[in-house]
């Protein structure tokens, strides 16, 4: 008998708690959902956590999927089970754009909030490199155009510097860098890999006809030993470089910035990788951060417009703000002055 | 030569064959527990510093004009949460190293505490308004994360510049810095700063999502399998159903998760990141598990049991439901915590339904945000903060302390109701 009740009662609750749900959520939301960019997400979940504990409204909930899959879900529609706000580590695509005018998504601001750099650099005791996105291709792809000038792609043959480019010292290729599980890495396939793969006009005609192809040619990158995978961590990267005078590291440009005293970033296409020239968007290895809100939500969700306002504060995104500590390279004066109009003006973006 | 010799000639090689095979196994298992050492050892190795927190002793003073609050203000929660707590701790920072003046020097000095400790003092302040106009009061105010690990470890920290050395060793002469149990890692829930993040908010949520899994799973389980077992007629429609159930249980868990975002997110509507959703599709899981072994449960109840009863005229229902369930039950509250204790450890059907996140506020219910154990695991052993290592080892010990209560739970109950025939 006892156990019969017991049996009842779990069903019982269970009958409540799903006819309950539903009719609970639907209501409305007091917490800020966030999706996207794994690059963006230390620096957003940073912002968000002072944010939660400075003001009384609830600390934002931040996944991490990735800008694509962000975009996706930001664009799904403006229903409240949608997220508020999505960070990229690229600008919109207009695909995107216009699926997310199609869905109804229609007023989206457009926050800049500073920039990702990847520096190439070797210890203070080495000549200086000046390389360029298509000499590092050559030295660090898996396969590369045969040495004769036909659309053959042959495994790389180089082993020293001064056979890619004979400008270069003749010093054996040895590059320390990132894993594939990194961020970084995929940043660096992206801009400096593909940047220098994208030269050969063959290989560019591919991404119409075959782009996975072409994305496993751009972005392979060499097996045999010339790149050393250092693990995640770019401060041992940096002792790495100290120790080994022969070596070129890959690494986040924080961490150059901190460690000048040990090693110097290689120029890059006569850009060095310099606050300036990365702030300017002349140094190539560099892209811009962003994060969009849905300004439908503005007046359902709280909060939202107090959020992107301490993201843009000077004590967040400025020259000395805490995130400069974790490693953003901030925007101009005059451009974060501008962000912050944006966000008190919500200006809707167009494309 | 003639039997008896023969068998004599091959004792000895079977023997040999015995022994090595005992020996085999006994390399085996060794070897399972030297992996198993390893492994622990690790753990609690790394673990061990996230268990103490460094922290500095600060004065400071409780008059309204240090404090920036004007002399007729009122004191209310509103009025004591928007004061300039930054400014207050940095200058009782300065006011300890007075010769400190440099710029870039003032900014190592106040690296030394924490970005969250300023939030610390609000709250003890709002706590404790009567310390206003009263003397200066000495707190222990958490230190930076690196401070943390360079004093508890005493290893190089690069992010430790020479002069911040010096302060520190300075403090250490004027018993101004300590390291105390860390609190926080039980009492807080995730934060992007090492010395204040803690597993509350995963462990509510792991409650949560398993609750919401075990009151699904349980009836639905048991009634299947009695069902199954008990009223079923034997024919093709049963042995369809029972490989079907067979093969759900070796389905990898990410599927499950991909079900639940088209149904339970994309089709009904339900919030993501919440553990109502998180628990339907661990109940997805664990189902074909708990069926499975409530079905060897009951099946394992002897004939003559129900025999007995039909003989005294008990309905197929008052057979099941007074004699085959309560005999069994053991059997099945076995499968079922172990059943839980797999959803536990579960994290890739979680990354589908936005379980995956940055989740500070702790979840009050089965509707709010949630993470959950593995998840914060995960989380941080992605994290770049070198003290995060520490705080990744630690939940590792939780949650495995976690899993192993539940199968010590599992076996006692085995043990010591379960009914021999």
């Amino acid at each position: 008998m006892m156990m019969k009740t017991r049996t009842t009662a779990l069903a019982l609750v269970t009958a409540t708690l799903l006819t309950a749900g539903p009719s609970a959520y639907a209501a409305g939301r007091d917490q800020i959902a966030i999706v996207g960019s794994s690059t963006v997400y230390p620096f957003a979940t940073v912002v968000a956590e002072k944010f939660g504990k400075k003001t009384r409204y609830k600390t934002p909930k931040i996944e991490s999927t990735g800008s694509g899959g962000g975009m996706k879900l930001f664009c799904a529609g403006v229903d409240l089970n949608t997220p508020d706000f999505t960070n990229a580590s690229r600008r919109i695509k207009k695909s995107e754009y216009d699926k997310c005018m199609k869905n109804g998504v229609n007023s989206i601001t457009e926050i800049q909030i500073g920039f990702d750099g990847i520096a190439i650099a070797n210890s203070v005791k080495a000549p200086l490199f000046k390389l360029s996105r298509k000499d590092l291709f050559l030295a660090l792809a898996k396969k590369v155009p045969a040495t004769d000038g036909s659309q053959k792609l042959i495994d790389n043959p180089y082993t020293t510097w001064k056979q890619v480019n004979p400008t270069l010292p003749d010093a054996r290729i040895e590059v320390l860098g990132p894993p594939p599980t990194s961020g970084t890495r995929d940043a660096f396939a992206e801009l400096a890999m593909e940047g220098g793969c994208k030269q050969f006009g063959w290989i560019k005609a591919m991404k119409k006809t075959d782009k996975p192809k072409y994305k496993a040619i751009c972005h392979g990158i060499r097996e045999d030993g010339a790149y050393i995978e250092a693990g995640e961590n770019d401060n041992l990267i940096v002792e790495k470089l100290a120790a080994n005078p022969n070596a070129l590291g890959i690494f986040g440009f924080s961490f150059l910035e901190q460690n000048d005293d040990k090693v110097q970033g290689s120029i890059i296409e006569g850009k060095a990788p310099e606050f300036e020239t990365i702030a300017d968007g002349s140094y190539p290895i560099s892209r811009p951060l962003f994060f969009y809100s849905k300004n439908a939500h503005i007046k359902s969700v709280p909060g939202m417009k107090e959020y992107m306002t301490e993201f843009t504060s000077e004590a967040a995104f400025g020259d000395e703000g805490y995130l400069v500590d974790k490693g953003l390279i901030p925007l101009a004066p005059e451009q974060r002055e501008a962000m912050r109009k944006a966000v008190r003006e919500l200006t809707p973006l167009k494309l | 030569m003639n039997n008896t010799d023969i068998v004599r000639q091959s004792l000895k090689r079977r023997y040999r064959k015995e022994r090595r095979f005992r020996a085999y196994g006994m390399i085996a298992v060794a070897t399972g527990f030297l992996f198993l050492g390893f492994l622990l050892t690790d753990i609690v190795t790394k673990a061990l510093p996230a268990f103490s927190l460094t922290e500095l002793r600060l004065d400071i003073p409780m008059d309204r004009e240090s404090l920036g609050l004007a002399e007729d203000a009122e004191i209310s929660e509103d009025t004591l949460r928007a004061l300039p707590y930054s400014q207050i701790i940095k200058k009782s920072l300065r006011s300890l190293f007075p010769d400190i003046r440099k710029r870039k020097q003032k900014k190592l000095l106040y690296k030394l505490i924490s970005s969250g400790a300023e939030f610390d003092l609000r709250d003890r302040l709002v706590a404790h308004p009567e310390w206003i106009d009263g003397p200066p009061q000495s707190l222990w105010l958490t230190a930076d994360d690196d401070v943390d690990t360079w004093y508890k470890l005493d290893t190089q920290v690069s992010r430790i510049k020479p002069l911040q050395a010096e302060l520190i060793q300075a403090l250490e002469t004027q018993d101004r810095i300590r390291t105390a149990f860390n609190t926080h890692f039980f009492t807080r829930s995730d934060s992007r700063e090492p010395e204040m993040a803690g597993i509350r908010g995963a462990l509510a949520g792991s409650f949560w999502t398993l609750l919401v899994t075990f009151v699904i799973t349980l009836p639905i389980g048991v009634a299947a399998a009695l069902y199954l077992e008990e009223f079923a007629p034997q024919n093709r429609l049963t042995d369809f159903i029972e490989v079907n159930i067979n093969n759900l249980a070796a389905v990898p868990s990410i599927v499950f998760g991909l079900l639940g975002l088209a149904i339970f997110i994309n089709f009904f509507g339900m919030p993501r990141s919440a553990p109502l959703v998180g628990g339907l599709v661990l109940t997805l899981m664990t189902l074909p598990t708990i069926i499975i072994s409530a079905r060897a449960a009951i099946k394992s109840i002897p004939p003559s049991i129900k025999e007995a009863a039909y003989g005294l005229g008990a309905s197929k229902m008052q057979v099941v439901f007074h004699h085959v369930l309560p005999l069994s039950m053991p059997g099945i509250l076995t499968g079922s915590i172990i059943g839980m204790a797999q959803a536990l450890g579960e994290t890739a059907p979680l990354l589908m339904i936005g379980m995956v996140a940055f989740i500070v506020e702790i979840p009050e219910g089965v509707l709010d945000s949630a993470t959950v154990l593995p998840v914060q695991i995960y989380l941080w052993s992605d994290s770049p903060e070198r003290a995060f290592s520490a705080l990744t080892a630690a939940t590792i010990l939780v949650l495995l302390g976690f899993l192993a209560t539940m199968n010590a739970l599992a076996i006692f109950l085995r043990k010591h109701f379960e009914r021999r025939w």
